[in-house]
């Protein structure tokens, strides 16, 4: 049954992707990656990997299309005609496409226990996720605890991302001030349409809280610091495109952006910090209660609360940066 | 789910494409409740929950977007005359 | 009862997805973005209606009720708000109603 589904999926998929590339309407070449990610991300719902998924919808299908649509805001709507060799990137297209199907004759068949993913590693961290760490979601777990160093990495990598964007997008105004001038005629936003303002406006606070219902609800189940950041700013991004960016920008200044940016991910370098200064390694959260167990929940929850942090900065920041700019 | 994937790709204006996104995102939603109950999985109701949401703001983002490049056009249009 | 409530319940999911594949054949033979949107709404309102209340029957009294209702009251509202924003950005772009076949190289493609 999963089958048959995942098979009508994948077919779906290709059909959107080849969709994509041939479409010449850059504007239906975005929705239509909008649905591309929707459906990478019901997917891996089948493949029962939940945050994936879940992070995969909130950023991949909704996120994602907002900046795209941002930055066609800014730029042509189509595209122009290319001028590769059709034929060479056809052949490096198929020779590809030849070698990975042969290597898949190789591959152990889905979930079989004997297959060296679940082994080593993989089996050691399920077996000891109850034991160390007493959370019932074992990704989590892993994300942030076991491999709390890469997922620091990450939260580095977004951090940069969103430095720079704002280098490159702010090159073209140098002088340009950081509040907006509050004239009214420069942004309305969506003000004039009622319906989907008086709708919006009431759908903020329980996205806004939705958000905070994923990002601490992470150890228990699909949830997180990457997810819960998306779906805050969304409903953020929702804010700004209803009232108008002068509204949006004095009810989150650049400022406080920057330093959401920077402080989620000085949040989680600080508990890293922290767990040095009481005599462990770095981002061992042991040491950060008396019982190790509860020490490991503080540093969990610590952790997904920086990761979420700066990821909404990031994405804001971003947002701003494409909305903001072709105003000017 | 494939015949909203045909207006999709078929649409002769944008917005049937994104009417028929929007449609795919609903029945998506629905697709998923329905699998996560019959999987005996209720956690994941979290995440049909979070795509109906971005649905939402997706469609807004373009109309915002529609009506920032007509008042932009309009105002244009104004400036040359 | 509870072999009441299974029936019911399976005969909404049935009804449900009869709606909603009833809205996408709508979506595709209509003529119009307007008319294909009165289609498309089946799908948002009655087939959400009905496949989440099927589901929600089936579930009985737990936590996954109370999500499912949740996301039914927030598909009811925003479904709505959605195709009428849609609809609004086609009529500022100058897409008239009543026009029949749209042809194509309208003000935007």
């Amino acid at each position: 049954m999963i089958i048959i589904f995942g098979i009508f999926l994948l077919t779906l998929l290709v059909i959107t992707a080849l969709a994509i590339v041939r479409s010449e309407s850059l504007f239906a070449a975005v929705i239509l990656t909008g649905i591309f990610s929707l459906l990478m991300a019901a997917n891996f719902f089948l493949l029962d990997a939940a945050d994936v998924a879940l992070t995969e919808a909130a950023i991949g299908a909704g996120i994602s299309t907002v900046l795209f649509l941002g930055a066609l805001a800014l730029t042509g709507e189509h595209e122009r005609g290319g001028s590769t060799n059709r034929l060479l990137a056809l052949g490096v297209v198929t020779v590809t496409t030849l070698i990975v199907i042969y290597a898949t004759f190789d591959k152990p068949r889905m979930g079989d226990p004997e297959a060296p993913v679940h082994q080593h590693v993989g089996a050691w961290y399920l077996e000891k996720t109850p034991e160390l760490i007493d959370i019932p979601n074992a990704v989590t777990a892993v994300l942030g605890s076991f491999r709390g160093y890469d997922t620091l990495g990450e939260v580095f990598v977004v951090l940069t991302a969103g430095i720079g964007v704002l280098f490159l997008l702010s090159a073209r105004n140098p002088g340009r001030p950081e509040e907006f001038p509050a004239a009214d005629e420069l942004d309305q936003g969506l003000r004039h349409y009622l319906v989907p303002r008086v709708v919006g406006r009431m759908l903020i606070p329980f996205i806004f809280l939705f958000g905070l219902y994923v990002q601490f609800h992470g150890d228990y189940g699909p949830g997180g610091g990457f997810q819960a950041g998306a779906i805050v700013a969304a409903s953020v991004i929702l804010y700004a495109l209803l009232e108008g960016e002068a509204r949006a920008f004095r009810a989150l200044p650049m400022r406080v952006l920057k330093w959401l940016v920077a402080g989620g991910a000085l949040l989680y370098g600080a508990v890293g910090v922290t767990s040095m200064l009481l005599g462990s390694n770095f981002l061992d959260y042991s040491v950060l209660a008396s019982d190790p167990i509860v020490g490991q929940h503080i540093g969990i929850i610590l952790i997904e609360l920086g990761v979420g942090i700066t990821v909404t900065g990031v994405l804001l920041c971003v947002f701003h940066a494409f909305a903001a700019r072709g105003k000017v | 789910m494939a015949l909203a994937l045909v207006r999709a790709l078929m649409g002769p204006t944008i917005y049937d494409r994104l009417l028929a996104a929007n449609m795919f995102g609903t029945k998506t939603v629905l697709f998923l409740s329905i699998v996560a109950f019959l999987y005996g999985r209720p956690d994941f109701l979290d995440l049909a929950l979070v795509y109906a949401l971005i649905n939402f703001i997706g469609v807004i983002a373009v109309l915002e977007f529609i009506r920032e490049r007509v008042d932009h056009d309009t105002a244009e249009k104004s400036a040359g005359e | 009862m509870t072999m009441a409530i299974d029936i019911l319940s399976w005969l909404m999911l049935t009804a449900g997805g009869v709606f909603v594949f009833i809205g996408g054949v709508g979506a595709l033979r209509m003529p119009n973005l307007y008319t294909r949107m009165h289609a498309a709404s089946l799908t948002d309102t009655m087939g959400a209606v009905l496949v989440l209340g099927g589901i929600m029957l089936q579930a009985g009294a737990t936590l996954a009720t109370i999500k499912l209702a949740a996301i039914l009251l927030f598909l009811l509202l925003t479904s709505p708000t959605a195709s009428n924003a849609l609809a609004s950005a086609a009529i500022l772009s100058g897409l008239q109603p009543d026009e029949g076949p749209i042809k194509r190289g309208a003000k935007v493609e």
